[in-house]
C-alpha cells in the first residue's frame, strides 16, 4: 500500500497537548539551569517528573490516535513563527502521526526509565542535579527532533541533541579523555549538520520551503537529480548522528559518559535519529533508488564493522557500543530498502530500544558493583551475586542474538527476509551480509555474556586496592531494568501479532511485499542455524571450564587487532584529516605573520624609507597624525573648491 | 520631519556625559564610572525609544533631522534610521553600559585586565579618560549608523578612529602602541579611499539633473530613476573607493591582519568595540552605500567579493584554530564570521540581506560576550594564552558554563540567536551562489573546533596549579555577562523582535539595487499537475 497523501490536519483539542509534550522537559531543564545549587536537592525529582509527564501525555495522545481511523492520524500544530523573513517562513510546529507518535513514546518512556535508574546510579556525584538539567534538555532536543513539522525546526532538534550528547558525553570535565571524546562527538557530528543544512537550502531552493508539506507534497514533481541529492545529503546527516561509515568513529569514544547516558542516548534513541530522519523523508527515498542503494550499502558495510569491532573489545561497554552501530546498521539497511523495510527498520529500531537500554542498564550495575570497572576481563561468575542484574541482561541478550520468541528475533528477521527480498544481486550480497551479521551478534553477545556473568572469578582490586565486592543494584536501579526486560522480551512478538506495528506504521511510510527467492520460513531456520553457530562457537572459546578466559587479552589474529582499533577508523581519521588540518593551519598561521602581514609591514617600512623610520613614525605619531588630519581636511577642501568653481 | 529630536537626542546623551567627566574635579576622578554608566544607560532608553517610536508598517527613513550644516556645498546634518541601521543603533546601546561595567577598573594602576606589570604608562592611565572617550565613542558610533549625509557619514566614519586609537594606545597591553598605530594606518588608507570616492560621488552629481548633493536619499532615488549616471569606470572606481574602506574596516581577508592585532592588545572593553561596532560600520557600509549607490558595479564585482568573502571565512577559521591567544583567537573568528556577512550582503537575496543584518547584531553579542569572558579569565591570571589556563570549570563552574553558552551561540547552535543569522545568510547565498553557500558551510565545522578546542583546553580536564583559587563571576561580571546572554537565547528563540524592523527596511531597499524579493521559484506550480499525472 502507498501511504496516504501527506495532508495533516490542524490540532484540536487533546492534540493541542503535543507541545507540551516538548515544553515539560524543556521547562524542566531551564529550572534546573537557571535555578542553580538551590535546586540541588530536589532537581533529580523535577528531573523524572517532567520526564514522567512527557510519558503521560504521550499515553493521552497515543490512545487518543488510536481512537481515529488509520489515514485520519495525522496533525499539524502551529506554535509560532520562528523565523519570519520576506520569502521565508520556519515555524515552530509540530506534526503528530504514527512515525512522530511512535517515537514520543519511546523516547519518553525509556527516558523516563533512565531518568528514575540515574537517580540511584549518580546518587553520590555532586553535579547530580546539573545531570539530570541535561538528561532534559536531551529529551526536549529529542522530541522537537521527531516532532518538528518542517526541516528547519528538526534540524534544531538534530544540533540540540548533539549538544546534550556533548555534554554528557563530556559530563565528567575533569577527565581529559571525557573531554576530548566529548568534543569529538560534537564535531563529527557536524560534518553530518553540514549534510543535513545542504538538504535543508536544497529543499527551500527547490520546493520554495522546508515545510514536511511543502517537501513531500512537490518533491514527486521535482528534477530527479536534485532528490539524488537531498537524499545524499541526509545520508551524510544520518550517517553522523547514528555513527554509520565514513562517520562512525566517535560512537565508541563516546561511552565515556556515564552509563545512563550510553544507554538512552547512544543506544536508545538519539544514535537513532538517522533512521527516522531516511524513514521520515521516505518520500525522497522512494523515487531515488540510486539514494536508496548507497542507504544500504552504507547499513551493511556498518553492520559488519560494529559487529566486528565488537567481538574485540573487552571493555563492556565499547562491546556494547560496537553493536549498536551494527544493529543501527541493520536499520539503516531496513530503511534504504524502501517500502519493504520502512516499517521493520522501525521495529527493530523500537525492539533494539527496550533491549539495548537494558542491556546498557545492566552494563552500568555491574560496573556499579564492580568500582567502577569495565574490563570484562575482571569480571567474570557474576551471575551469582548479582541475580537481577544477570537474568535482565540476559533477556536482553536473548533479545538482541534474535532467539525465537523474543524481541529482537521478529525485527531482525523481518529485516534479513526484506533484504533477500530486495531481489538482484544487491538482494543477496545485502541478505547474506544480514545474515553474517546475526551469526557475529550471536558470537560477541554470546562472549560478553560468559566472561561477565559464567566462569571464574578474575575480579581485580582497583586503584585504590579497594576490592570488588559485587552486589546487587539499588531498587530505583533494578527496576527499569526489569521494565526493560518486559520489553525485550514481548515487545517484539507483541508488534507481529496480526502485523500490528506494521499496520500502525503503513499510513505514514507505505509498505509493500517483496518477494523473497528463499521461502520465508526456510530463512527463518537458516538465521537460526547462524545464530547457532556464533553462539556455539563463543561458548567454544569462552564458556568450557577447559579453556578459561585469559586475564591479559592474547595478541589476537591481524582481525582482531584492527577490531580492537575500531578497524583504524580513528587511524584513517587522524592521518587524512587531523595531521592535514593541523599541518594546514600552522602553515597559515607563519602565513599570516610573514606573509600578509610582513608584506604590509613592509611596504609601510619601504614607503617610510626604512623600518626604524617606521619605528619612529610610531612612537611620535599623535604629531603625525594631526599632521594628516590637517592634511586631509586640506584636501577636501581644496577637492570641493575646485569642483564648486 | 518628526517633531520630537529622537536621534539627536540618543546620539547626543554620550556627549553630555562627556562635559560631565571633563569638569569632575581630578580628586573625585572615580565619579566618572557611575556618571559614564548613567550616561550610557540613558541613551539606552532613549534608543529604545527610538525604537517605539520607529512605525514598522511606515516609510523606509523614519526620525529624520535634517539641518544644514555647511550650505555651499550642500552638507546637511541629515540623521534618520531604517530598520538596519535602528538595529545597529540598539545593539550600539546596549553594548556600551555593559562595556563600560566590565572596565570598571580598566584604568587602575593594577587590576586592569592588561596592565602591564611594571608600566611606565600606568600613570596615564586616567579614570576620566578612559570613560570619556568610551562615552564619546558612543556618541560617533551611533551617530555613523544615523547619517544619511553622505559627507556626515564619512566625517564620523574617520572620527571614531580618534577615540579608538586612544583607548587601544592608552589603556591596552604591552604592545599597544605598535597595535594603535596599526589600526590607524590600515583605516586612514581605506579611509582616504573613500575621502576620494566621497569626492568623486559629489562631483558626479554635480554634472547630473540632480544637482550637487551629498543627501544618500536623493542621490539612491537619482541613481534608481536613471537621472544620475556615472560612466561604468567611473562607478566601478567609485565603488570600489567604498568597498576598501569597508572590507579594511570589516575585516576582510587581506586586509584583515591590523584586527588580531588591535583585539589582542586593547582591552576587552574596548575590543568589544572594536569587534563589535565598529567593524560593523564596514558591513553596514556596504550593504546601505555599496549596493544602493553602484548597483551596476555591485554585480560587477560580486564574484570577487563573494570569493574573498569565503577566503574570510575559512581563512579566519583556520587561523582561529591555530592561535594560542584567547584576544587573537576571537580577533580571527570575527574575520570568519565578517566573511559570512559579507557573503549575505551580496547574495543580493532578501534573505541574504536579513541574515547579514541580523548577523551584525548578533555576532556584536556572541562576541562581545566572549571578549568580555576572556578578560574576566585574563584578568584572573594575568595570560591571555590558553596554555596558561586548564580546568577552570571545576573552580568557576559560572564563568565555564556562561563561556560555553556564548561560545555555542558563536558557533551558531540552534536555539541561540546566531543560528538565525548564519543559517539565512546561507540559504540567501544559496539560492544564487550554491558554490559560495557551499564553501561557507564549512564555517559550521570549524567554528566548532575552534570553539569547543578552546573550551576543551582552558576549561576541562584537571585544575591546573595557576587556575587554583580562581573565584567564580563576581556580581559585577555577572551583571555584565547575564543581560548578553539573555539577549543571545531571547533573539534564538523569538529574531522576529529585531527581524520585524529589518524585514520591512530590506523590502524597502529600491528596485535598482535588485534584491531577488521573492521565495525562490518553486516546482510546485509547472510540475504538480504533471507529477499527479504521471503518479506512480
Amino acid at each position: 500500500m502507498p501511504p496516504s497523501t501527506y495532508a495533516p490536519v490542524a490540532a484540536t483539542g487533546v492534540f493541542t497537548l503535543t507541545a507540551w509534550v516538548v515544553a515539560l522537559p524543556m521547562i524542566g531543564a531551564a529550572i534546573l539551569l537557571l535555578g542553580g545549587k538551590r535546586t540541588n536537592a530536589w532537581g533529580h525529582l523535577l528531573g523524572c517528573l517532567a520526564a514522567l509527564g512527557s510519558f503521560a501525555l504521550g499515553a493521552v495522545l497515543f490512545f487518543s490516535l488510536l481512537g481515529k481511523p488509520g489515514d485520519a492520524r495525522s496533525y499539524d500544530q502551529h506554535v509560532y513563527t520562528w523565523i519570519p523573513v520576506p520569502g521565508f517562513s520556519a515555524d515552530a510546529g509540530f506534526h503528530l502521526d504514527q512515525l512522530s507518535m511512535t517515537f514520543v513514546l519511546l523516547i519518553t518512556g525509556v527516558g523516563s526509565l533512565i531518568h528514575i535508574y540515574s537517580v540511584g546510579y549518580m546518587a553520590h556525584d555532586d553535579n547530580r542535579r546539573k545531570f539530570f538539567a541535561y538528561l532534559n534538555l536531551f529529551l526536549a532536543a529529542m522530541l522537537v527532533l521527531v516532532l518538528a513539522n518542517n526541516y528547519l525546526l528538526l534540524y534544531a532538534g538534530w544540533e540540540g541533541v548533539g549538544l546534550a550528547s556533548y555534554l554528557l558525553i563530556g559530563f565528567w570535565q575533569h577527565k581529559p579523555s571525557a573531554a576530548v571524546a566529548a568534543k569529538k562527538a560534537f564535531i563529527v557530528n557536524r560534518v553530518g549538520d553540514v549534510g543535513l543544512s545542504i538538504a535543508v537550502m536544497l529543499m527551500y531552493t527547490t520546493f520554495g520551503g522546508f515545510a514536511f508539506t511543502d517537501v513531500f507534497n512537490k518533491a514527486p514533481g521535482a528534477d530527479r537529480d536534485t532528490i539524488l541529492g537531498i537524499g545524499l545529503m541526509l545520508l551524510l546527516g544520518a550517517c553522523a548522528k547514528s555513527a554509520q561509515f565514513p562517520l562512525q568513529s566517535w560512537l565508541l569514544d563516546a561511552m565515556e559518559g556515564p552509563t545512563p547516558v550510553s544507554a538512552l542516548i547512544h543506544a536508545a534513541t538519539m544514535v537513532t535519529a538517522g533512521v527516522y530522519l531516511i524513514v521520515r523523508s521516505h518520500v525522497i527515498f522512494d523515487i531515488s533508488p540510486n539514494a536508496r542503494l548507497l542507504v544500504t550499502i552504507v547499513g551493511a558495510i556498518t553492520l559488519m564493522m560494529g559487529a566486528i569491532i565488537g567481538c574485540a573489545k573487552d571493555d563492556i561497554k565499547k562491546a556494547l557500543a560496537g553493536s549498536t552501530m551494527s544493529q543501527i546498521g541493520y536499520m539503516v539497511l531496513g530503511a534504504g530498502l524502501g517500502p519493504i523495510g520502512y516499517v521493520f527498520a522501525i521495529m527493530h529500531l523500537v525492539t533494539h530500544g527496550f533491549f539495548k537500554a537494558g542491556l546498557f542498564l545492566g552494563a552500568g550495575s555491574v560496573m556499579h558493583g564492580m568500582n567502577d570497572d569495565v574490563d570484562m576481563r575482571h569480571y567474570g561468575a557474576l551471575r551469582k551475586y548479582m541475580p537481577v542484574t544477570y537474568v535482565t541482561f540476559g533477556l536482553g541478550y536473548l533479545a538482541i542474538i534474535g532467539c525465537p520468541p523474543f524481541s529482537g528475533f521478529w525485527s531482525k528477521d523481518k529485516i534479513i527476509e526484506a533484504a533477500f527480498a530486495q531481489g538482484g544481486t544487491s538482494g543477496w550480497v545485502l541478505g547474506c551480509t544480514a545474515l553474517l551479521g546475526a551469526l557475529i551478534t550471536a558470537f560477541y553477545m554470546t562472549r560478553v555474556m560468559l566472561m561477565t556473568f559464567f566462569g571464574e572469578k578474575r575480579w581485580v582490586e582497583d586503584e585504590q586496592g579497594h576490592e570488588a565486592h559485587p552486589h546487587e543494584s539499588p531498587k530505583s536501579m533494578t527496576i527499569p531494568m526489569i521494565l526493560l526486560a518486559v520489553g525485550s522480551v514481548f515487545a517484539g512478538g507483541l508488534f507481529s501479532i496480526g502485523s500490528s506495528f506494521a499496520n500502525w506504521l503503513e499510513p505514514v511510510t507505505g509498505r509493500a511485499e517483496g518477494h523473497s527467492p528463499i521461502n520465508t520460513t526456510v530463512l527463518s531456520v537458516i538465521t537460526l542455524v547462524a545464530v547457532a553457530l556464533g553462539v556455539g562457537y563463543a561458548w567454544r572459546l569462552y564458556g568450557t571450564r577447559t579453556r578459561p578466559v585469559p586475564a591479559l587479552a592474547p595478541a589476537g589474529s591481524p582481525l582482531t587487532r584492527a577490531a580492537r582499533r575500531d578497524l583504524y577508523g580513528d587511524a584513517f581519521n587522524e592521518a587524512a584529516f587531523m595531521r592535514t588540518g593541523q599541518w594546514l593551519t600552522r602553515l597559515l598561521v607563519y602565513f599570516d605573520l610573514r606573509g600578509v602581514d610582513g608584506v604590509v609591514n613592509g611596504v609601510a617600512a619601504g614607503l617610510g624609507g626604512s623600518s626604524s623610520r617606521f619605528r619612529r613614525l610610531q612612537n611620535g605619531f599623535v604629531r603625525s597624525y594631526a599632521l594628516s588630519m590637517f592634511g586631509g581636511a586640506a584636501l577636501l577642501i581644496a577637492a570641493l573648491l575646485l569642483v564648486k568653481a | 520631519m518628526s517633531a520630537f529630536p529622537y536621534l539627536s537626542t540618543t546620539i547626543g546623551t554620550p556627549l553630555l556625559g562627556v562635559a560631565a567627566i571633563a569638569v569632575l574635579p581630578k580628586e573625585r576622578a572615580a565619579l566618572a564610572r557611575p556618571i559614564a554608566l548613567l550616561a550610557s544607560l540613558v541613551a539606552l532608553g532613549f534608543a529604545i525609544a527610538d525604537a517605539v517610536a520607529f512605525k514598522t508598517g511606515g516609510p523606509r527613513f523614519q526620525l529624520s533631522e535634517s539641518y544644514a550644516w555647511i550650505p555651499t556645498f550642500h552638507v546637511n546634518y541629515s540623521v534618520a534610521v531604517d530598520g538596519v541601521a535602528l538595529v545597529l543603533i540598539l545593539m550600539t546601546a546596549v553594548l556600551v553600559p555593559v562595556v563600560i561595567l566590565a572596565s570598571w577598573h580598566d584604568a587602575d594602576a593594577r587590576g586592569g585586565a592588561l596592565t602591564p606589570q611594571g608600566s611606565p604608562a600606568e600613570s596615564k592611565r586616567s579614570v576620566r579618560g578612559l570613560f570619556a572617550q568610551l562615552l564619546a565613542l558612543e556618541t560617533l558610533m551611533l551617530g555613523v549608523f544615523a547619517a544619511t549625509d553622505i559627507f556626515l557619514f564619512y566625517v564620523i566614519f574617520e572620527a571614531t578612529l580618534i577615540p579608538a586609537y586612544f583607548l587601544i594606545g592608552s589603556y591596552g597591553g604591552a604592545r599597544r602602541s605598535y597595535a594603535a598605530v596599526k589600526f590607524l594606518l590600515y583605516n586612514l588608507l581605506g579611509g582616504l579611499l573613500m575621502l576620494a570616492a566621497v569626492i568623486g560621488l559629489y562631483v558626479a552629481s554635480t554634472h547630473s539633473p540632480v544637482g550637487a548633493a551629498f543627501s544618500f536619499q536623493t542621490l539612491s532615488k537619482a541613481v534608481g530613476d536613471g537621472s544620475l549616471t556615472m560612466a561604468g569606470s567611473t562607478e566601478k572606481w567609485l565603488f570600489l573607493g567604498f568597498f576598501i574602506a569597508f572590507a579594511v574596516k570589516a575585516p576582510m581577508w587581506p586586509f584583515h591582519t591590523w584586527l588580531p592585532d588591535a583585539a589582542s592588545e586593547a582591552t576587552p572593553g574596548t575590543a568589544v568595540l572594536l569587534v563589535g561596532v565598529l567593524d560593523k560600520i564596514g558591513t553596514f557600509g556596504m550593504l546601505r552605500f555599496c549596493l544602493e549607490l553602484f548597483p551596476h558595479a555591485s554585480h560587477y564585482f560580486t564574484p570577487l567579493v563573494l570569493v574573498l568573502a569565503v577566503i574570510s571565512t575559512i581563512y579566519g577559521a583556520l587561523l582561529a584554530i591555530g592561535q594560542t591567544d584567547m584576544m587573537r583567537l576571537i580577533a580571527y573568528t570575527s574575520v570568519s564570521h565578517f566573511g559570512l556577512i559579507t557573503i549575505g550582503v551580496f547574495a543580493l537575496t532578501a534573505r541574504g540581506e536579513v541574515g547579514a543584518t541580523l548577523y551584525m547584531v548578533n555576532h556584536g553579542l556572541s562576541t562581545g560576550a566572549l571578549f568580555l569572558l576572556a578578560g574576566f579569565m585574563i584578568s584572573r591570571r594575568g595570560s591571555k594564552s590558553i596554555d596558561a589556563f586548564g580546568g577552570v570549570q571545576k573552580v568557576a563552574p559560572l564563568l565555564a558554563g556562561t563561556f560555553l553558552a556564548v561560545g555555542l551561540s558563536s558557533l551558531a547552535l540552534p536555539g541561540l540567536s546566531s543560528f538565525v543569522s548564519e543559517f539565512l545568510v546561507l540559504v540567501g547565498a544559496f539560492e544564487k551562489y550554491p558554490v559560495a553557500a557551499i564553501f561557507g558551510t564549512t564555517a559550521i565545522v570549524l567554528a566548532a573546533l575552534y570553539i569547543l578546542w578552546w573550551y576543551q583546553r582552558t576549561m576541562t580536564g584537571p585544575v591546573a596549579s595557576s587556575v587554583e583559587g580562581f573565584k567564580d563571576l563576581n556580581r559585577r561580571e555577572l551583571a555584565v555577562i547575564g543581560p548578553l546572554v539573555a539577549l543571545i537565547v531571547v533573539l534564538g528563540f523569538v529574531p522576529s523582535i529585531l527581524t520585524n524592523f529589518i524585514n520591512p527596511a530590506v523590502s524597502q531597499i529600491p528596485a535598482h539595487v535588485q534584491i531577488t524579493q521573492q521565495a525562490p521559484h518553486s516546482v510546485a506550480q509547472d510540475s504538480a499537475t504533471q507529477g499527479n499525472g504521471s503518479g506512480q
